[in-house]
């Protein structure tokens, strides 16, 4: 008798963690889920863009520095990885810049 | 007791259902509260589960032969550590096992990313209570732990070979490895249905993926030592099924790990990456699907069972849902970034991936012959061990040297004229190493030889990557030594911890070629005062005792141990018959040389009644270094696993405005 009781227990406290968001919000403003909009997602693919350029680029540094590339590899790649970088950082300032009057012509 | 197991069980497999219908639902729909009570009834799935393990864990501990379970596979001659391990001795047991591993990954990592990548837990929440829906399916209608029976006095006892510490670690090892793969599988399924290909999914599950791939290897070395010291039949690894079943899981995980550092760096081979982390799961699945159909036969496989087919079921699910997200997904994961050129590191990892893929799939071929000829052909045909060998030197050699390749490649492009300079020294110590070996006599075997000089070759780049990064380190901070080693591996984790896994891996190269190509064994029927001789060894049996164990009476043949005139001691090899189990296991004596690695491996294969003893014994040399490989694998993986308090600032920042907004509700 007490494991059944003890299942029983068990039964409502699973039920009350489940119900828990409903109990602790009954009527809340919004119960919409936010998804990341279009220009969000512009934004963070462009700042996982510039992470990606910069990193290559430090990365190209170090191992140049430890020798691990030589001068002549070096020369043949940097050039393309620094143009990748600042290409990355104006797209990610583009971005940034319509996303912001994006959030001013919703607040207005 | 057997209610409230039942009742915990039933209460898992609701509360799967739910955050699979539900959290679906709610993902679908946007629904926020009704996500969150998805994510939670996930989390309490893990609580149920708790409950139900710790109710069979009580019935062993309490003799409670009323379970079926536990009479099947328990006694009470059992000691205790054996009655905790019988737990997972049989498939019931297994089975929960599993879903208790999966469950508490599935409530950790839903928890854990609920902040940085709230949008897409909502997606994850029901792939992963799909999954937990299927084995609490199983558990609740197919193969329950709590059925009653009339308690008999005693138990059947556990099987011998399962008698034995690895057992107590190895499967649950195993299973946090095979089980662990599921997250990373959800996270980037979860990805494909909500449409969020960025590289959220990756970052929130690059650790546990390592993770599971740890505990895959760590867990397959224990059961390897577990075969080498229990099965006696003095080796470690037989290409059995269930053994392949989770080598190629974990060989797709491997290659996951590096392809992902492409996408990570060039943002590319995002297809790729999906579609190898799925193919880890389901080979995991597959390989469960092995253990407990009872399919093949395999020292691990267990009686034949109702689950087969349901299994089967749930791998078709699993292999269509995500063939399925992809093709569906697939123009928006395509990338513009292409590979520059053939030489570079991001190409050397492809080839890397590409020899892992094909050795998993020729292996997954040759694992599932049996099956296939049996439907095909109706008559049941078995690729040897030849099969395996082959391919695991045509694959495996080409992967040893471009363990040492890859990782002095730069990115995007290289020239010949500079890796020539860079390899020039790992090269040199190769090319010495392979003309000493020949020296030394060692050329008798061509793919041991080949081992042995790729080895040399990995162990030399990876010494000249670390005294480089130091040497340039303390050229640009003028740190002392220890510092600036320190400093370079604390700055650069996942790299160096990388390294180590190499030099693990390496270790476990050359503890496979030493041990397999140069072993030497012999045989014979002794009598008391008779020798045999073997690799410079020479062994005399002197004496035979028998004593009484816990629950088995235990019989031991003594050898005195010589090489040349060095008086090495003894070693003892025999048997245990065990009374309640009825069954006799042999038990092999061992004497480790840990200068130099190697084992004189004893193995009693025949007591008979005249006091004789039929002994087969091996001098396995450097056999002990496959198991150093596993500490120092470990310790890689720690390495790379552990924080790196400047990556998590960079990626709090890069997730901030994701976060904010998604932390707070819509308000339009």
């Amino acid at each position: 008798m007490i494991w059944v009781v003890l299942a029983a227990v068990l039964a409502v406290a699973v039920v009350i963690v489940v119900a828990l968001p409903f109990l602790r919000e009954p009527a809340p403003a919004s119960d919409e889920l936010h998804a990341l909009d279009p220009a969000e997602r512009s934004l963070l693919d462009a700042e996982e863009a510039r992470d990606r350029a910069l990193a290559a680029l430090q990365e190209l540094e170090a191992d140049h520095r430890a020798g691990r590339i030589s001068d002549d590899d070096y020369r043949a790649v940097v050039g393309s990885l620094r143009r990748d970088a600042a290409e990355a950082l104006r797209a990610l300032d583009r971005v940034s810049a319509a996303g912001t009057s994006d959030a001013k012509a919703k607040i207005h | 007791m057997a209610e409230l197991g039942r009742a915990a069980l039933l209460l898992t497999l609701g509360l799967s259902a739910y955050a699979l219908l539900v959290g679906g639902y709610a993902a679908w729909r946007g629904r926020r509260r009704l996500a969150h009570s998805a994510r939670n009834a996930l989390i309490a799935s893990f609580f149920s589960t708790l409950v139900a393990a710790l109710v069979l864990v009580a019935g062993f501990l309490r003799d409670d032969f009323s379970l079926a379970y536990v009479a099947d596979h328990s006694s009470k001659a059992l000691p205790t550590p054996y009655k905790l391990s019988a737990f997972w001795g049989g498939q019931e047991g297994s089975l929960l096992l599993w879903l208790l591993v999966l469950t508490g990954y599935a409530a950790l990592a839903v928890w854990l990313a609920r902040k940085r990548a709230r949008d897409l837990v909502v997606w994850v929440t029901p792939v992963l209570g799909g999954i937990a829906l299927g084995f609490s399916w199983l558990l609740v209608a197919v193969s329950s732990p709590f059925d009653v029976i009339a308690a008999p006095a005693d138990g059947s006892g556990l099987n011998p070979s399962l008698q034995n510490p690895y057992m107590v670690v190895h499967p649950v090892a195993l299973y946090l490895g095979y089980v662990g793969l599921a997250v990373p599988f959800a996270f980037a399924m979860g990805a494909l249905l909500s449409g969020r290909t960025d590289e959220r999914w990756i970052v929130a599950t690059r650790r546990w993926t390592i993770v599971a791939w740890t505990a895959l290897g760590i867990g397959q070395l224990l059961g390897a030592h577990w075969a080498y010291v229990e099965v006696g039949w003095g080796g470690y690894y037989a290409w059995d099924p269930v053994e392949n079943a989770a080598l190629m899981p974990w060989l797709a995980a491997t290659a996951f790990l590096h392809s992902v550092m492409i996408q990570e760096k060039r943002g590319m081979l995002r297809v790729w990456n999906v579609t190898l982390v799925s193919l880890a799961f389901c080979l995991s699945l597959f390989g469960t699907f092995l253990t407990r159909s009872g399919v093949v036969t395999s020292i691990h496989s267990f009686s034949k069972s109702t689950i087969g087919p349901w299994f089967l079921g749930f791998i078709v699910v699993a292999v269509v849902f995500a063939i399925g997200m992809i093709w569906y997904r697939l123009p928006q994961l395509r990338t513009t970034a292409k590979l520059e050129s053939l030489v570079s590191r991001e190409a050397a990892f492809l080839y890397n991936n590409l020899l892992l893929v094909a050795l998993s799939l020729t292996i997954l071929w040759g694992t599932a012959w049996p099956m296939v000829s049996e439907a095909v052909r109706g008559e049941t045909m078995v690729v040897g061990r030849p099969y395996f060998d082959f391919f695991l030197r045509i694959f495996g050699l080409p992967l040893l040297l471009l363990m040492g390749i890859g990782p002095l490649v730069a990115w995007r492009r290289a020239s010949l004229r500079g890796l020539a300079r860079t390899f020039a020294w790992p090269a040199a110590v190769a090319l010495a190493t392979g003309v000493a070996l020949i020296a030394l006599g060692a050329g008798s075997s061509t793919p041991g030889l080949v081992a042995y000089t790729f080895s040399a070759f990995v162990l030399a780049s990876i010494v000249h990557e670390f005294a480089r990064g130091t040497a340039a380190r303390r050229a640009l901070t003028g740190e002392p030594i220890p510092t600036a080693f320190g400093r370079l591996i604390g700055r650069n984790r996942r790299r160096y911890g990388g390294y180590v896994v190499h030099a693990a891996v390496v270790l476990l190269a050359i503890g496979i070629a030493g041990s397999s190509a140069y072993d030497s064994v012999s045989e014979g029927r002794l009598a008391k005062g008779e020798s045999l001789a073997v690799g410079g060894y020479t062994l005399t049996y002197r004496s035979l005792g028998e004593r009484e164990g816990p629950n088995a009476t235990e019989v031991r043949a003594v050898l005195d141990v010589r090489r040349g005139q060095k008086d090495l001691g003894t070693v003892k090899a025999g048997k245990n018959a065990y009374s309640v189990e009825q069954q006799v296991s042999n038990e092999v004596g061992i004497r480790t040389d840990y200068l130099t690695g190697e084992d004189l491996f004893v193995i009693a294969e025949q007591v008979n009644d005249d006091g004789t003893v039929f002994f087969r014994i091996f001098v396995k040399p450097l056999v002990n270094l496959i198991w150093l490989a596993g500490i120092v694998f470990l310790l890689g993986s720690v390495i790379a696993l552990w924080p790196d308090a400047r990556e998590e600032r960079r990626l709090a920042t890069r997730y901030a405005n994701a976060r904010e907004r998604s932390d707070t509700p819509a308000t339009t």
